[in-house]
């Protein structure tokens, strides 16, 4: 789940990070009226997406009016297909110098990942690629943790001077953040050393573990709903994954990556997939609701059903299946592969009840299904 | 991570409805369970083995050297450090949905004292003619016969796709490897083929990815060293960037984990890389000659 700065930045001040002086607006007015409390400020876009300042989502403002002005400009853009629903109004911060802090989940070394730079504001993969020297990793063991002398060891050379400490401190409580709220990044960047003294988080992006969400659900509230279509909406209120394509021809599967593999299976033959739609692991007995809601799916030309059970019975999924096409009765000729566990049962039903015999191999379902949809 | 005829087996979680279901065809197949865990349940008997409290006490009782896990997601991490310092030789971790901290201690903690673990987010293990661990159809012919093909698969179902198509082309597998979906794992795709490559019996392996993360780069470093044969296939290719695939591990950012780049570089490494599941028995037959 991802989270706005505006939802990010508190959870920073939490863990003890200081974050600049702001408030949320969502009209141009109340714009103006927070900035007359604060003075000059910055006025920064709230979308899930980065390169906002590059979309001209963050603009400076001298005076209330101009505040005003920029809010106006700036709610209602589209950035990255975000719209722009409200502004962030922020104190301006004299900058000296600007780093870069981040922990993240690292499949490589199975563990958190601490990183750190002196080149702030830039993309890091930017820095990876062009001065990695600038840039520093640190593989953690989760069960050691990272201590402010470890976040000392790691920001020392970096010639950040009088303000080693306070920017070790930052880092070291970054990694508790982290680890309190279940992130699978957290990255702060830039993170500012004012010429007034002061280490500031100027920006907070947080991805919180999607498994993680059940832990913290007070703070999961505060995060950005996905954007989901209304088929998808239904689909997880049901607890199935599924996600709308602009194809036509209609897939249900068991388990990620066979469904993944039906899909490339229709684009292989020439077809475009309307959708991906798994019921795996625990999902396996909502055959039914799943094949009624895609077959609600306006534009669907063909269908096909590919099952391979393991932990699924290909037996329990084709029974929701018939029941499914019992009561709607569609129309769109459907082409179906069944093997795995229960497939004698299933293939059984599949003919007693619906009259139709399973393709022998998955490849000949998609085929089928790409040529009746043409 | 391949279980042997051999390997004594601790369902953690047996009197549950899949544990049972799951753990009577293990038996059936020849896996040697020889206890169960439930901390509500230590002392009763179930699927005719005793249940104990914890994994520590089972050791105790009657040792193992496999515990499969038949746990929800929340309370995985105590059951699998339980499990690890138990003793166990390896893990399979079957459940989906383990928040990614709690997956990152017990694959710490396991690695520390050289244990294995198979998943999060697995179907299992498979060594055909032997035994099974997880929730595999071992017992279906027409999916697992004793032969001479490796098979890793991060999906259940994809496996079975691929078991079926290898035994279809008159071949048979050597031992099915299911990693797991998640995106931070016990053993990596990379770890699975080194295991596979020196498994006695094992004259080619066939490797099913999918888009996400850098696992089949990293495995395409190994292979280019290996002298048997590996074939590969990788899931996902028509996916859209940026979506989770039904599993977490499989999300396309940028050109990070996208199929072309894995394409590439496994074939780069000397792999034959599938286009369709069904080209799998006509590959295997012209990288062995037979």
């Amino acid at each position: 789940m991802n989270f706005e700065e505006h939802a990010a930045k508190p959870l920073l001040a939490a863990q003890g990070i200081a974050v600049p002086r702001g408030e949320l607006a969502q009209t141009p007015d109340e714009a103006a009226t927070i900035a007359a409390r604060i003075g000059p400020v910055v006025i920064k876009a709230q979308v899930p997406a980065g390169k906002r300042g590059k979309a001209g989502g963050i603009r400076l403002a001298a005076s209330p009016e101009e505040a005003r002005s920029h809010a106006r400009a700036i709610i209602g853009m589209a950035i990255a297909g975000h719209r722009v629903d409200t502004v962030l109004v922020e104190e301006t911060v004299p900058i000296e110098r600007e780093l870069y802090a981040a922990v993240l989940n690292e499949p490589s070394s199975k563990g958190p990942l601490v990183m750190f730079s002196t080149a702030g504001g830039m993309d890091v993969e930017e820095v990876a690629a062009s001065a990695p020297e600038r840039l520093k990793r640190r593989p953690i063991d989760i069960r050691r943790g990272f201590s402010r002398a470890d976040a000392g060891v790691l920001v020392q050379d970096a010639g950040i001077g009088a303000a080693e400490g306070a920017v070790a401190d930052v880092v070291a409580r970054l990694y508790q953040a982290y680890r309190a709220y279940d992130a699978e990044l957290l990255e702060i960047n830039p993170l500012a050393l004012t010429r007034d003294g002061r280490v500031l988080a100027l920006d907070c992006k947080f991805v919180m573990d999607d498994c993680g969400i059940v832990r913290h659900p007070d703070i999961a509230r505060t995060g950005t709903p996905e954007k989901l279509t209304g088929l998808e909406a239904r689909a997880k209120a049901a607890g199935l994954k599924y996600i709308d394509l602009d194809g036509n021809v209609g897939v249900l599967a068991n388990g990620a990556g066979l469904t993944m593999t039906t899909m490339d299976m229709v684009r292989h033959h020439g077809g475009r997939p309307a959708n991906f739609l798994e019921i795996g692991g625990e999902a396996y007995t909502q055959a039914r609701p799943a094949l009624e809601m895609l077959l609600s799916k306006p534009g669907i030309r063909s269908l096909v059903v590919n099952f391979c059970g393991a932990f699924a019975r290909t037996d329990v999924m084709s029974q929701g299946v018939i029941e499914a096409i019992e009561a709607l009765k569609p129309r769109l000729p459907i082409f179906f592969s069944v093997h795995g566990t229960g497939d004698e049962e299933a293939i059984r039903l599949l003919k007693d009840r619906l009259g139709v015999t399973p393709l022998p191999t998955m490849d000949e379902a998609c085929k089928a299904a790409v040529g009746a949809a043409r | 991570m391949i279980v042997r005829a051999a390997d004594r087996v601790l369902v953690m979680g047996i009197t549950g409805k899949q544990g049972t279901f799951w753990t009577e065809r293990m038996q059936a197949y020849g896996t040697r369970v020889v206890g169960g865990t439930n901390p509500q349940k230590a002392g009763a008997t179930h699927c005719n083995v005793p249940v104990f409290a914890t994994a520590r006490d089972a050791m105790g009782g009657t040792a193992f050297d496999v515990a499969v896990l038949f746990i929800p997601p929340l309370m995985v991490k105590e059951a699998a450090l339980d499990a690890i310092e138990a003793g166990a030789k390896g893990l399979v971790v079957l459940t989906e949905h383990i928040p990614v901290q709690d997956v990152m201690c017990f694959v710490a903690a396991a690695r520390e004292r050289s244990i294995w673990i198979l998943g999060p987010n697995t179907a299992g293990a498979v060594t055909p003619g032997e035994c099974f661990a997880g929730f595999m159809p071992a017992f279906n012919e027409r999916i697992f016969r004793k032969g001479s093909i490796g098979v890793i698969s991060r999906s259940g179902s994809l496996g079975v796709l691929f078991c079926l198509n290898v035994v279809q082309a008159g071949y048979g597998e050597s031992a099915f490897l299911g990693i797991g979906g998640d995106p931070i794992i016990g053993t990596t795709t990379r770890e699975a083929l080194t295991a596979l490559d020196r498994f006695p019996g094992t004259e080619a392996i066939v490797m099913v990815g999918e888009i996400g993360g850098s696992m089949e780069e990293e495995a395409a470093d190994y292979a280019r060293t290996m002298s048997k044969p590996v074939i590969a296939f990788i899931a996902g290719g028509a996916a859209p960037e940026g979506k989770k695939m039904g599993h977490a591990g499989a999300i396309v950012m940028g050109n990070k984990g996208s199929y072309a780049s894995k394409r590439s570089a496994l074939e780069a490494a000397g792999v034959t890389v599938l286009d369709t599941p069904s080209a799998v028995g006509a590959a295997l037959k012209v990288r062995l000659g037979h």
